[in-house]
This record gives structure tokens, C-alpha cells and sequence, in this order.
């Protein structure tokens, strides 16, 4: 007999992994948003991030929450180097070349961390790592908790950024008409590079937020991104709502299918959803247009 | 005729190799190269004649693994019958997933994105369907016999090998020769215009698919006949996926020998790090993906079109060392109002 309060539980975890999906999702769906591309390396660079946040605490003992301050803008500065000095020049304004590039890119930083640091996983044992909420009627990690409610802030924060500051009217108008923004004076290069850097700084904070229940490992990221992809494109590329709620919502389906079906086969449901989306309503649930 | 002059040549000279090395390790790295320059000649008709990138050649190399494989361990067929149903179920993923997403208009990083799922889904039920052989994989017992298609000796796997490149060299060449190959190219250089101009872009593409699925199941089946294993991670993998569609960008997409000039010098490049620094993992894929970054950078048409625009700059400069020839009469200015 199927108890609602172990369907619910099954909910509310699915909701938490959700809300970081959603995290590596925002900053995909922003940069495609603006460059009108997907990016392959945001797998590679959530890697790195795990694999920073996780040295980060190995070698200088820095709480992952605290070291989220500092990766933040280190990932947004490499991120705004990546596209700047890398991807744009690379590409010759070409999308298709764009995509190939950041393809490289993912395969260049993923094997160098395979290089350098092997294929071992590696985890960090947080003070607090094990501690639960208790609901009453079920427990929850205190760490995914934390989680959850961070990515919220983030979002927040990022909405602030995009909807107050000249940098964010200055991608939004970007987004909206590249050659009109490019007429008005709006340097499109140094855009295109913020956006990257905000995308990239997304997937540092959710590293961050990750470590303490995950792990670090070469090919880590690449989970989360066949994910984020998904969100994506069901919440509509470049949906900013569309992330978090299609992220919410597949972390729902992901661990309802896993409980019902077993974990391979909840993936296998996601990609389901995934291709159905793309070939039924490529725009997504909330985008505007294809 | 003319046309197919320098394959004949290249196949040739290929094919004294043998005569010349004997050694296992050289051959093994040759058969090994050409067989991913098979998968990625199978990529370049899709992605460099015909502009769609596919991330998921993965599908059409794990199909005709898997087919080849599952045929004579489970149903006793012939391998060299099971290697021809291997292609043809292939081809047929190509087209069922052509179909579908070229149907639903996916361009771009949109069609990527759904090659890379469709190749994501099969791997995941490779590694647990009974009959793939789940997260063991399969095995296909040795049976050194050439109705097995199983030879001691690598020199005939490498002929083999050898021959279906050519083949598919052969097929790159009248696809540029051919109206198809020609509608195929339109549809590249811009879809909407072709389509204005008759061309059925639909129809078009979803043949280039369907043909460069084939090929690169035709790598598939050789591996699995190669190596006599095929798992889910290797057959679906996403390792397979990126160097089918590395070598032709490297050589050059969209050139009869793009995809073979790619193979040679990026396997090359990844045995040469390994040798000089052991065999460290990831070295190589490093390596991969610096190329490809830096090719597109440098040039965006690849080596074979690196090398014929420094043929182009070489004769331009021996053109201007020589004496200049007398200037023609100018032309007479034109005044306006």
C-alpha cells in the first residue's frame, strides 16, 4: 500500500534537486537567450566549478556556502574571458561554428580535469552534511534545504540585475535586436561576454550548493546538463521563469519516475520528455518563438 | 573519370601499407583511424555537405554495432549478413530520427540537441535492455574463420577497412558531382532560398541522413567485428559522437577527403602525447578538443581547405615574383550628370 506521505516526500525531494537543476538551467537558458546558442560546455564548466568548490574546502577549509562569494565572480570572470577571447573570435559570427567551438571547449575542460585530477570522485564531509529537517513527517537533508532556498535568491538577484541595471537593459536589448542595440551604441561583443559570465557564474553557485551532498569527478557536470538541456528547452530557450519552473517540474517527474520505475528509467523518461518537446512544441512552454 | 583519380591514388597508396609495416601496433592504429575516418566521411554528408550538425552519430554507430552483434548471438545469422543488416538498420535509425525532427523544423542547436538525446536515450537502454546485454555488453564469440568475418591477420582487417572508406569516399565524390549532392549543398548555404527554388528541403535532407547514417553504422559493425565487444558506453557513447563529427572539421566538412586528412593527423596527434607522456587518460581528448577549437579559429575550412588556400597564396606569390606584364589600356571614367 503506496502511503501519500512517502509519495509526498518523494515531491519534496524531487523539488529540491529540481531547484538546482533549475540553477545550471538559468544559465543556459540566459546565454541562449542572447547568442541564440546552445552551450556544450556548461557541463565541463559545472565540473570545474565542483571541482573548485571542492579544493576550496580540501585545501583552505572554506565552507562551500562562503565560497560561493569567491567563485561566483572568479567563474564570471572566466566565463566573460571564455566567450570574449575564445568563443567570439573563434566563431567568425557564425552559430553553427559557435557551437562547435563550445563543443571544444567541453572536451578540452573536461579532459584536462580527467588529466589532471584522474577519473576519482571525490566528496567533502561537511559538519552539517548529514543533519535533516524533521517535518514531522519526513526528513530533509539540511544542506538541500539550503539549496533550495539559495537558488531562489539567486534568481532574485539575477532578475535585479537584469531588470535594474544598464548591463541588464543592455543584454536585454541585445536579446531583443542585436543590430538595433549594435546602431544604438551597445558594444555587442562585451554583451555577449557579460551574458556568458553570468551563465557561468549560475553554474559556480550551483556547484557550491552541490558539493556538500554531491561529488566532484571529470564527467560530474555532465549529468546535470543533459538535464538543464531539457529544462531548457521545455521551459522555452531563454525563459528565465521557464527554467525554474520546468527545473521544479523535472526534478518532480525525475524522482516520481524513479520511484515508480527505478533510477535508469527515470532518465530515460526525461529524455522522453525532452524529445517529445522538441518535436511537438520546439519553443517550449513559455517561450515566444522557436 | 577524372574525378575519382586522386581516391584511386590515396586508396592505393594506403593499401601497400601492409606490404611495407608488419607491425600489429602500426596496423592496429591505422585500422583504428580509418575506421573513425569512416564515421566521420558517414558525418560529413549530413554536416558538411548539407550544414545540419548531428551530436548523436553515436545512434547510427551503436545500431550497426548492436545489430551485427545481437544478429549472430541470438539469432545465428551470418556475420557478414548480419554486418549488411547492421548498415540497414542503421540507415533506419537515421531516417526515424530524420524524419522526425527535420519534420518538426529543428535547425541548429535544436537539431544537435535532439541527436545528442535520441544517442542519450539508446545508451540508456542499452545499459539495461536483457538483449544488448545490459551493463555487460556483448561478446561475440571467436571464431577466426573468414565466414565469420574473423582474421588472425590485422592486414586483412585493414583492407577491409580500406574498402569501405573508399566506398565512401567514392559516395562523397558523386554526391558533389550530383544534382542531389548539388540540392544538398543549397539547402546548406540557405535553406529558405532553396526551398523557393524547388528544392524539397525536407526530402533532401532527410536522404543525406538516412545515407550518412549508413556509413557511419558501417563503422559500427567493423568495430563490433573488430574488437568482438560492444557495450553500451562504447557502441551509444558520447566519444563516438564527438569524433565522428571532430575528424571532418578538422580535414575539412564538406571535402571528399576532409574526414580521412582529419582522422590521420588528429589519431596521430593523440598516440604521439600519449607516447611522449605515457598513457595518461584524457591527454589525447585534450588534445581533440584544442583542435578543434583552434581549426575552427584558424581555419574554418579545415586542413583541406588550409592547404589549398596556401596552394592558392604559393602561386599568387610566384605569380607576382614574376616580371609584371604590361598594364592594359585604362579603362575610360564614366561621368555621371
Amino acid at each position: 500500500m503506496l502511503s501519500p506521505l512517502i509519495l509526498i516526500t518523494a515531491v519534496l525531494n524531487g523539488l529540491m534537486t529540481g531547484a538546482v537543476y533549475a540553477l545550471v538551467a538559468l544559465g543556459l537558458t540566459l546565454i541562449y537567450g542572447v547568442l541564440h546558442i546552445i552551450n556544450f560546455a556548461h557541463g565541463a564548466l559545472l565540473s570545474a566549478a565542483l571541482f573548485a568548490a571542492f579544493f576550496a574546502y580540501q585545501q583552505l577549509g572554506l565552507d562551500p556556502y562562503l565560497a560561493a562569494l569567491a567563485l561566483a565572480p572568479a567563474f564570471f570572470a572566466l566565463g566573460y574571458a571564455l566567450q570574449r577571447f575564445i568563443i567570439g573570435p573563434a566563431s567568425h559570427g557564425d552559430d553553427r561554428n559557435m557551437l562547435l567551438v563550445t563543443l571544444g571547449l567541453a572536451v578540452l575542460i573536461e579532459n584536462a580535469l580527467l588529466y589532471a585530477f584522474r577519473a576519482n570522485t571525490r566528496t567533502i564531509d561537511l559538519p552539517y552534511g548529514f543533519r535533516s529537517l524533521d517535518l514531522g513527517f519526513t526528513f530533509l537533508a539540511v544542506p538541500r534545504v539550503i539549496a533550495f532556498a539559495a537558488v531562489f535568491l539567486v534568481a532574485l538577484a539575477l532578475w535585479a540585475i537584469m531588470a535594474l541595471t544598464d548591463t541588464g537593459k543592455a543584454i536585454r536589448a541585445v536579446a531583443k535586436e542585436k543590430l538595433g542595440a549594435e546602431l544604438a551604441g551597445i558594444d555587442v561583443a562585451h554583451v555577449y561576454a557579460m551574458t556568458f559570465g553570468l551563465g557561468t557564474a549560475c553554474v559556480a553557485i550551483a556547484a557550491c550548493l552541490l558539493i556538500p551532498t554531491y561529488y566532484a569527478n571529470p564527467s560530474a557536470g555532465n549529468a546535470f546538463v543533459l538535464v538543464a538541456f531539457t529544462i531548457v528547452v521545455l521551459g522555452g530557450m531563454g525563459s528565465v521563469p521557464g527554467a525554474l519552473i520546468g527545473g521544479l517540474l523535472i526534478g518532480v517527474v525525475e524522482s516520481l519516475a524513479g520511484f515508480f520505475f527505478g533510477e535508469s528509467l527515470g532518465q530515460v523518461g526525461i529524455f522522453l520528455i525532452f524529445i517529445a518537446v522538441l518535436l511537438v512544441r520546439p519553443r517550449g512552454l513559455f517561450g515566444a518563438s522557436a | 573519370m577524372k574525378a575519382f583519380v586522386p581516391i584511386a591514388v590515396v586508396i592505393a597508396a594506403l593499401a601497400a601499407v601492409p606490404l611495407v609495416v608488419q607491425s600489429n601496433v602500426v596496423l592496429n592504429f591505422l585500422v583504428v583511424a580509418l575506421m573513425i575516418a569512416l564515421a566521420g566521411a558517414g558525418w560529413n554528408i549530413l554536416g558538411g555537405y548539407g550544414g545540419q550538425y548531428s551530436f548523436g552519430n553515436a545512434a547510427f554507430f551503436g545500431t550497426g554495432a548492436y545489430a551485427t552483434a545481437i544478429l549472430q548471438l541470438h539469432y545465428g545469422v551470418n556475420a557478414w549478413l548480419g554486418f549488411c543488416a547492421g548498415i540497414a538498420a542503421g540507415a533506419a535509425v537515421g531516417a526515424i530520427i530524420g524524419a522526425l525532427a527535420f519534420r518538426a523544423g529543428l535547425r541548429s542547436s535544436y537539431f544537435a540537441l535532439v541527436t545528442l538525446a535520441f544517442a542519450e536515450v539508446l545508451r540508456i537502454l542499452a545499459s539495461v535492455a536483457p538483449i544488448t546485454g545490459a551493463g555487460v555488453g556483448l561478446l561475440i564469440k571467436l571464431d577466426l574463420r573468414a565466414q565469420s568475418f574473423q582474421f588472425q591477420s590485422r592486414a586483412i582487417f585493414y583492407l577491409i577497412i580500406l574498402a569501405l572508406l573508399a566506398a565512401a569516399l567514392v559516395i562523397a565524390q558523386l554526391l558533389e558531382r550530383s544534382r542531389f549532392g548539388a540540392w544538398l549543398i543549397a539547402v546548406r548555404e540557405n535553406e529558405d532560398a532553396a526551398e523557393a527554388l524547388g528544392v524539397d528541403a525536407f526530402a533532401v535532407k532527410l536522404g543525406a541522413m538516412t545515407l550518412s547514417a549508413a556509413v557511419t553504422a558501417a563503422a559500427g559493425c567493423f568495430y563490433a567485428q573488430y574488437f568482438l565487444f560492444i557495450d553500451a558506453g562504447i557502441g551509444y557513447g558520447t566519444w563516438i559522437s564527438v569524433e565522428a563529427l571532430l575528424t571532418p572539421i578538422i580535414g575539412g566538412a564538406g571535402t571528399v577527403f576532409g574526414p580521412l586528412v582529419g582522422a590521420l593527423v588528429v589519431k596521430s596527434l593523440g598516440e604521439g602525447a600519449k607516447l611522449i607522456t605515457g598513457d595518461v587518460p584524457g591527454l589525447d581528448l585534450m588534445i581533440y578538443g584544442a583542435m578543434l577549437v583552434l581549426v575552427i579559429g584558424f581555419a574554418p575550412r579545415g586542413l583541406v581547405g588550409a592547404f589549398t588556400d596556401a596552394r592558392v597564396f604559393v602561386a599568387r606569390r610566384v605569380m607576382a615574383a614574376r616580371p609584371p606584364r604590361p598594364p592594359r589600356a585604362p579603362v575610360e571614367e564614366t561621368t555621371h550628370g
